[in-house]
């Protein structure tokens, strides 16, 4: 119970810190056959992103990174979109937890460099 | 085959673990098979809907409906570990002894059986859904679906006997410091659930990360490891929190231990674990 009302206090109080910077495009990553596309995903580091992952396959996808804390299934013939960041440049990992030898790494660069 | 068993493996594990402890922690308490029972049956259905309607072709459980469900399903087992801790701090030593002296069922006070039905059904039905979306979709995908449908339950069975391995390894722990132990492994699942519940959140948007990879351990135990994968299920080991995820495991953890303070206290309870109640 208590759980419930210290999370109830914390999501109020939220969204008047989550007021950041947010890039205006959605990144996109699609799944082809057995592979992610694009494997090399490059984003702009400290941005709040959203990330949009499309399946046309038949066989759901479940989108996870651990170094991202991230989950998603996407079922077949469909999409579903995630936010990421705001990220530290660096490399984050991610795979298709129904099938782990689908990876990818989403490559976070500096801000002032936002073209790739 | 094996692939398929590895990811059906996966899945169950987490639930299986669970399960088990609150198999362990329940220990003496008069009705509880019954109940975990109807938990795991609820959970099962709960997970075939959830799946149902992940696979279906509407978006309105698309990212965003996927991780509030996650969120709430989590959250609502934090709440009831900590019902179930609560509870045991205030009983625990009444039920030690009894389990003690003559394995008899506590009959009597409230006892937290919503709870060990409600954990049970939220373990099975969270991991479940995706072990049965899985399922599914190999089974329906017609090439090599039998050995693949034979690899998958071979890997649900491997979950379970892991679980069953975790519940034969607690019962070994003398009785007196039993509920110690058990109270110890739930406050440590609980707050890595929590943490869990904060990531679906940030996810979608709807709480901040307050800094992402705040340290990150990977090189020492990757996550994505056994071990790690283990820790991860029974401690909430997170080898790249964010901010977020640290403040939820932190802030449960307090909580649910003031709360046991508060109602029993877990020190005094290891200590006159022998002696009976009055």
């Amino acid at each position: 119970m208590l759980d419930r009302i210290f999370f109830a206090c914390f999501a109020a109080g939220i969204f008047f810190i989550s007021v950041s910077a947010f890039a205006a495009d959605p990144l996109m990553l699609s799944i082809r056959g057995s592979r992610f596309e694009p494997e090399l995903l490059a984003v702009p580091a400290g941005v709040k992103l959203k990330l949009v992952i499309r399946n046309p396959g038949n066989l759901p996808v479940e989108f996870e990174s651990t170094d991202l804390s991230r989950e998603v299934i996407v079922r077949g013939q469909g999409e579903t979109e995630i936010y990421i960041g705001p990220l530290d440049p660096g490399n984050y990992r991610f795979f298709n937890d129904f099938n782990r030898d689908m990876q990818g790494t989403i490559v976070a660069k500096p801000a002032s460099n936002k073209e790739n | 085959m094996l692939a398929t068993a590895v990811i059906m493996f996966r899945e169950v594990l987490e639930a299986a673990l669970i399960i088990a402890i609150v198999l362990g922690a329940s220990r003496g308490i008069a009705g509880r098979g019954k109940w975990i029972a109807a938990g795991v049956g609820l959970g099962l259905l709960g997970a075939s809907i959830v799946a149902i309607l992940a696979n279906a072709a509407s978006s309105e459980f698309s990212g965003y409906g996927q991780a509030i469900l996650n969120a709430v399903i989590l959250l609502g087992a934090v709440a009831m570990l900590t019902w179930h801790n609560v509870w045991m701090s205030a009983h625990g030593r009444q039920l030690s002894a009894e389990v003690k002296a003559v394995g008899l069922d506590v009959r009597s006070g409230q006892r937290p059986l919503a709870a060990l039905l409600l954990i049970t059904l939220v373990a099975v039905m969270r991991e479940g859904s995706e072990a049965v979306l899985f399922f599914w979709a190999i089974a329906t995908s017609g090439e090599q679906s039998l050995n693949m449908v034979i690899g998958g339950l071979g890997g649900v069975v491997g979950g379970m006997l892991v679980g069953l391995l975790l519940y034969i390894g607690l019962l070994r722990i003398p009785v007196r410091h039993f509920f110690s132990v058990t109270s110890w492994l739930i406050l440590f699942l609980a707050s890595g659930l929590a943490a869990q519940a904060a990531s679906f959140l940030n996810q979608v948007g709807l709480l901040p990360d307050l800094g992402n990879g705040v340290w990150n351990t990977s090189a020492i135990l990757s996550q994505n490891s056994l071990a790690g994968q283990l820790l991860h299920i029974l401690v909430g080991y997170i080898a790249r929190p964010s901010g977020i995820e640290i403040v939820f495991y932190t802030g449960t953890f307090l909580t649910i231990l003031i709360l046991m303070r508060i109602f029993g206290n877990l020190q005094g309870r290891r200590i006159n674990a022998g002696e009976n109640p009055a």
